[in-house]
């Protein structure tokens, strides 16, 4: 049985790792919560973030967190030119059909990214590679602090956008009434590539923060999309509070579970609560029903 | 049947030219459908299938071991190819395991059943020892590049051999040689602890070290599995940090060392070493590269080529002329094919069961491996092939042990 001295610091390591999924969790909860749609190309897009945030580092030595200004505004736009130019067009407007059209671009960019990339593992050395912060007698690493608190502001521009914009309003009109939304003269097309450019955006913001404390390959999407739509579920459908919630949550029950079932096991706890959420709560912690 | 008339006629009244030349197409016919191992012509080209898994989780060293093997192929063209076989090339037949036992062992099939004369595989020991089963069915030629499990090689399969050693020979050597430069600094490591990834190479070797240590005198405090991937090592290194351990020993592949390494330094952690066991990062150039504070002073003991060979370096360097990072799945992998090749040199035929007894009675030495010549064993395995010690000092790979092919004196225990 782990003491306090392990059980706190795994805790508070927890609720700094759950930060991070929570941020790839962001833009998948405003796609597949707000817009219904089942982005599966969300991890090879997080992948595509993480190259971009690489090669600015080591081309022109951009520090990851001031390649903010630039990686995500770039993952907007390509967001918003994928839902324009190949989402919406292979989709017909059926479910199915956007469903494989994004695993259809999962494909293709993860093996584009390993025709030009190549399979090898790249990492990023920056001043503050090492550097971490006391935190209750725990050494949190500076990176993973910095994640945190780029997540809670994410969140909150998330919701402010959502709340307080009219292309929130349009957003939510658009989940609600998609006809009725249209009938009020509301740019469907528009709206819909602007939801999914932000939360490709989203997913920008989250490789410049997630890069100093991970590595980038080809396939480093896949570690994090199945937790992402864990999150998702957990923390509702389209509730950015919630996501940020399930994310903490995750890390938390990562952390504990390896903890106490061992790192091979532990594991297992996510996605229990991943089936336990859908029996017993589908509507998650602060969303609307699955 | 008229050949047989003309035949006889001929006897009596001397051949002429067009039944001749009937005569000599037919006994011809005959040489190549009868006696194909005695007058069949030379291939046009060898065909050698490549099983790796470029695609999946390891996807970094299944790539390395497809280039590496890829350079051999080039090499061996570029001096004449086979020349007991009138020169045929080597031909590459590609084939991605994706990181699964299961589609390596698919690509083996469609291979042997498009006719490949030989098979190297499958980097992982799960994948290998898929493969080289596969191939069995079909008593294909196949050599092991880099899995290490003990298993590969010990199940009676007259088709498989291993070129490298595995991890039965490396963990004996491990603690051998950990035992030497633990005494020679004064024996200040009394206990330790073992990280190791979830596979069959992982859980193996962990295995064979939890039993081998507290024979020289070190106490496993505990043995840490985790999966493939692990996103974050935190948990695992405050659990190292609980037990304060003389030595840490991991043994996982690329992406989960990094990371390990990562966090041991993060979290500040003060041990006497860090003694990596086929660590899949310790001896890797673009590791030391790339993160030189986390690399220095970590000790392995991993494939790994003999630094005092000419042949060896000659290879290292035209590998990075090629833009490739020389790790032990490059020079691997070429040797695993090259060592193929010197088989069907001398077997100066294609036909397995010949290629077969070559490859058991190699005594091949071109490879630039602290091994000496090859002496393959009843199962397939290469007897001389050793493991050595290296150490990250000053940012650049040494060995520091076995003695003959040290570069540089051992720094134990760790002065940073």
């Amino acid at each position: 049985m782990p003491d306090l001295a392990i059980i706190i610091p795994s805790v508070l390591n927890g609720i700094t790792t759950g930060a991070l999924y929570a941020l790839v969790a962001l833009g998948l909860t405003l796609i597949y919560g707000v817009l219904h749609i089942i982005n599966f190309a969300h991890g090879a897009l997080l992948m595509l973030g993480l190259y971009a945030v690489y090669f600015l580092n080591v081309q022109i030595g951009l520090d990851p967190y001031m390649a903010l200004l630039i990686v995500p505004p770039g993952m907007f736009a390509l967001g918003y030119a994928l839902q324009r130019s190949i989402i919406t067009r292979a989709g017909h407007g059926r479910d199915e059909n956007i469903l494989l059209a994004t695993l259809g671009l999962s494909i293709v960019i993860e093996n584009l990214a390993l025709f030009f990339f190549k399979s090898d593992t790249r990492i990023i050395d920056t001043p503050y590679s090492f550097q971490t912060v006391d935190v209750l007698g725990a050494f949190l690493p500076l990176p993973k602090v910095i994640a945190f608190f780029g997540a809670l502001l994410t969140a909150a521009l998330f919701w402010l956008v959502m709340a307080r914009t009219d292309l929130g309003k349009a957003i939510r009109a658009l989940a609600k009434e998609k006809k009725g939304a249209a009938l009020v003269g509301i740019d469907v097309a528009h709206v819909y590539a602007m939801s999914f450019g932000l939360g490709i955006g989203c997913l920008g913001v989250a490789a410049c923060l997630l890069l100093p404390s991970y590595y980038v390959t080809p396939q480093v999407g896949h570690g994090f999309i199945l937790i992402a739509f864990t999150i998702v579920v957990l923390g509702g459908m389209g509730s950015f509070v919630g996501a940020l919630l399930g994310g903490f949550v995750i890390g938390i029950v990562e952390a504990l579970g390896g903890l106490f079932l061992g790192e091979s096991l532990g594991q297992i706890g996510i996605f229990l609560i991943f089936i336990l959420v859908l029996i017993f709560r589908p509507t998650g912690l602060l969303g609307h029903k699955v | 049947m008229t050949g047989n008339m003309k035949g006889t006629a001929s006897l009596r009244g001397g051949m002429r030219r067009r039944e001749f030349l009937g005569t000599g197409a037919a006994a011809l016919g005959v040489g190549i459908i009868g006696f194909p191992s005695i007058l069949r012509a030379a291939p046009e080209s060898v065909k050698m299938g490549l099983v790796h898994p470029v695609t999946g989780f390891i996807s970094f060293s299944g790539t390395q071991c497809r280039a590496g093997a890829q350079m051999a192929i080039d090499d061996i063209n570029a001096v004449g190819g086979i020349k007991s076989l009138d020169g045929a090339k080597l031909e590459a037949v590609l084939g991605d395991s994706q990181s699964k036992p299961e589609v390596g062992a698919a690509e083996v099939a469609k291979m042997t059943e498009a006719g490949v004369h030989g098979i190297i595989a499958g980097y992982s020991s799960a994948i290998s020892l898929a493969t080289s089963q596969e191939a069995a069915k079909t008593n294909t030629p196949h050599v092991v590049d880099v899995g290490v499990s003990d298993e590969i090689v010990t199940r009676g399969l007259k088709n498989t051999f291993r070129f490298a050693p595995g991890y039965g020979k490396t963990a004996q050597m491990a603690v051998a040689n950990l035992d030497t430069i633990n005494k020679n600094a004064g024996s200040p490591a009394k206990t330790a602890m073992i990280v190791h990834e979830e596979s069959l190479f992982g859980t193996g070797t962990a295995k064979l070290l939890a039993a081998e240590l507290p024979k020289i005198g070190i106490e496993v405090l505990d043995v840490i599995k985790h999966a493939n991937p692990t996103r974050d090592f935190t948990n695992i290194v405050l659990q190292i940090k609980a037990n304060n351990p003389d030595l840490i020993i991991p043994a996982n592949y690329y992406n989960e060392y990094i990371l390990l390494a990562r966090t041991l330094r993060q979290q500040q952690l003060k041990t006497k070493g860090i003694y990596s066991v086929l660590g899949g990062a310790a001896s890797n150039y673009q590791f030391v590269e790339q993160f030189p504070d986390a690399a220095e002073q970590i000790m392995d003991c991993n494939h790994w080529f003999n630094p005092k060979s000419d042949l060896a370096l000659q290879r290292k360097k035209a590998a990075e002329g090629r833009g490739l990072v020389y790790t032990y799945e490059v020079f691997l992998a070429y040797n695993a094919v090259a060592f193929l090749a010197d088989a069907i040199e001398r077997a100066k035929s294609i036909e397995k069961e010949a290629v077969i007894e070559a490859l058991s009675t190699s005594t091949w030495d071109q490879h630039g491996m602290p091994y000496g010549p090859t002496k393959i064993d009843e199962h397939g395995q290469n007897t001389g092939a050793q493991p050595v010690n290296t150490q990250v000092l000053n940012k650049v790979i040494e060995v520091i042990y076995p003695k003959e092919f040290a570069s540089a004196e051992a720094v134990f225990p760790m002065t940073i």
